[in-house]
């Protein structure tokens, strides 16, 4: 059991938060995460910049951009966050496409995140088939999570394959859409979140894409373990200020 | 012992270029193509419908054309397949029919595409015209501004053209934009990419529906020459989908010297560049793994070249094999030099080229060819929309 399956199979329902490494400004980058623990988040999935972000929607891409124009690389993260275990004991995921990855070194780029205390990595376009193929055994090896996502167009059959592949939770993707693109789910939103939760998986789901408020985090936590927010919240930062986060997280919590 | 193949593997490589780096809400977009393409394309009612287009509506055969006053200046047989003859003044339309075919055949009824000069998004946009299929053409902001006549065809085609405001607003964010739409209309919507680029099966399908030039070729020598391959073949690479189309049936064939021409613009160690195979390293850009031109950091960094069909950071799968394993002679060519060179060929054989295409003619002032070597050039694109560059640029 490491800090993610441990939160994971806990009581009660978890919010995480996806933050811009280097953003607003480039050495925010551990105030922010030190914020969101206290504000009582339960998860951080710390955003690694990329030029070319194919999944994410016009918000998480402007940040990115901002962040590569402060200076951020995969080197100053790990340097930033060396002693992120002295401040935060929430698990920590690191999210950011394979590119940055592979230049960094895929052995390299693990061994520092096991080394500092990171506890699972969602690369989208990183496919479950090269995974299994190239790389489960270095993540095995250093004992990091690799979290797969699954759509409403994912079949059933490769759901299970994805469910077979996955060590702590799986991102579902609410709906078809690039990240921040649409407000509160429809009702064949729902139904898929039904259909999900009846497959009873062996690892949790947590609901990514499309939370925003209190009432869409219940309606994605009614049938999974748990919501991600993104883009509601690099919006909340980028006009507030991270003097604004405990609200917007109380914001989030307060029952609808 | 299985010969060599430089064609694409059971698993969508070349080598170790290809593949398919895709986040999973396009799996279930590609995975339909990749499970459809071959058989589809194989059937013979779709195989009848796209020869026919192709002749009647494009234009087919193009000619093979022995530049006399060419080869003379240069000591050398120098033949020209002119694809600048094709409907719509590129090789891009081959590709498009093949796939407007193809998404009729899914049953889609959208279709979107990206384009870099505006050259790929005419051709998308004239066959769905000719389909009467809902057209988005994903254009970077600031090629629209500098390729206004290439949006006006593509409006008065119906196309609708969308601006890619994020990033470079360029071609690579065309792309990017192009696959997020995807992303958020997986079902009713299929993608018209221009290029031998992206997921597979995109690479392998666009050289497919391009290889109808090598195929014409073959047979165009054989009737002058008596043989059915030339000493050389020349493309210039962007992506890559004219050179794919004239390499496509000399890969495998050894007797064939395959070049390949990429853009050096201000010089290859300039700073302002597009020659991906030689400042390139192993990375991933929209959806495959290839050559790509990026930061030490892996941040994909913006190219340069004075003709905007070249000017992509990555090159498809296929050409980074056929780099990386020493089967292809690429060569890079700046952007004054292509310059002079497409300014010769107008003078010489009257014919104006594509900025793109000029590129290629420029390896003559190069490479020595034999006298009697046979040497193919992909005219791959017209002129035409290059006037004004080639007005600034020699002041006419």
């Amino acid at each position: 059991m490491n800090r993610l399956t441990e939160r994971l199979s806990a009581e009660g329902k978890i919010l995480s938060i996806y933050a811009t490494a280097g953003f607003p400004q480039l050495k925010d980058t551990l105030q922010v995460l030190k914020e969101l623990e206290n504000a009582g988040v339960d998860l951080i999935e710390i955003g690694m910049p990329f030029s070319d972000p194919l999944a994410d929607g016009p918000t998480i891409q402007e940040s990115s951009t901002k962040a590569l124009m402060n200076g951020m690389t995969t080197e100053l993260l790990f340097d930033q966050l060396k002693e992120v275990r002295n401040h935060l004991s929430i698990p920590l995921i690191l999210m950011g496409y394979f590119n940055p990855v592979l230049q960094f070194g895929v052995e390299k780029f693990l061994k520092k995140a096991a080394e500092i205390g990171i506890d699972g990595v969602i690369l989208p376009d990183l496919p479950l088939e090269v995974y299994e193929r190239e790389y489960k055994d270095l993540f095995e090896a250093y004992g990091l999570s690799m979290i797969f996502l699954i759509t409403p167009q994912t079949p059933e059959s490769r759901i299970r394959q994805i469910e077979q592949a996955s060590t702590s939770f799986i991102y579902m993707v609410s709906t078809s859409s690039t990240t921040g693109a649409q407000e509160g789910f429809s009702e064949g939103s729902m139904e898929y979140f039904k259909r999900i939760e009846a497959m009873n998986l062996k690892v949790p789901t947590v609901v990514g894409f499309g939370i925003s408020n209190a009432s869409s985090y219940h309606q994605a936590t009614s049938h999974s373990k748990g919501a991600i927010i993104g883009s509601a919240f690099i919006k909340a930062l980028s006009k507030e200020g991270i003097e604004g986060i405990p609200a917007f997280i109380r914001s989030i919590r307060s029952s609808s | 012992m299985a010969m060599k193949s430089y064609h694409v593997d059971k698993e969508g490589y070349y080598g170790e270029f290809g593949g398919a780096y895709i986040p999973e809400m396009l799996y279930p977009n590609t995975e339909e193509l990749r499970n459809s393409y071959l058989e589809i394309t194989s059937r013979e009612s779709f195989k009848k419908e796209f020869e026919q287009l192709l002749r009647d509506y494009v234009g087919r055969p193009t000619p093979l054309y022995k530049a006399e006053r060419l080869s003379d200046q240069y000591n050398t047989q120098i033949y020209l397949k002119r694809e600048d003859l094709c409907h719509t003044g590129a090789h891009k339309v081959n590709n498009t029919i093949g796939q407007i075919l193809l998404a009729k055949a899914l049953g889609k009824n959208r279709i979107i595409a990206e384009t870099g000069a505006g050259q790929h998004g005419v051709a998308t946009a004239t066959v769905c015209a000719l389909m009467g299929i809902e057209c988005v053409v994903y254009m970077g902001e600031i090629d629209i501004a500098r390729q206004a006549p290439n949006v006006a065809r593509m409006k008065m085609l119906g196309a609708t053209v969308r601006a890619a405001t994020s990033g470079s607003k360029t071609l690579k964010d065309a792309t990017n934009e192009a696959i997020r739409d995807w992303i958020n209309n997986p079902v009713d919507t299929h993608y018209i990419i221009g290029s031998v680029v992206g997921p597979h099966p995109y690479p392998d399908m666009v050289a497919r529906f391009q290889s109808v030039i090598s195929e014409e070729v073959k047979w165009q020598l054989n009737e002058l020459h008596g043989r059915d391959y030339p000493d050389h073949v020349v493309a210039c690479v962007g992506g890559g989908s004219n050179a794919a189309g004239i390499y496509y049936h000399y890969l495998d064939d050894p007797r064939v010297n395959i070049i390949a021409v990429e853009a050096a613009g201000k010089g290859v160690s300039s700073g302002h560049s597009a020659a991906t195979s030689a400042l390139g390293k192993v990375g991933i850009i929209h959806g495959s793994k290839t050559l790509l031109m990026q930061t030490d950091d892996g941040q994909i960094t913006e190219p340069y070249s004075i003709s905007a069909g070249l000017d992509y950071p990555g090159v498809g799968p296929m050409h980074a094999h056929l780099f990386k394993s020493g089967r292809g002679q690429f060569i890079s060519i700046t952007d004054d030099h292509a310059m002079s060179a497409g300014r010769k060929l107008s003078e010489l054989e009257g014919i104006i080229p594509a900025i793109e295409t000029a590129h290629a003619f420029a390896i003559f002032d190069e490479l020595n060819f034999k006298k009697d070597e046979i040497v193919v050039v992909n005219l791959s694109g017209r002129g035409d929309k290059d006037l004004q560059t080639y007005i600034d640029y020699f002041n006419l």
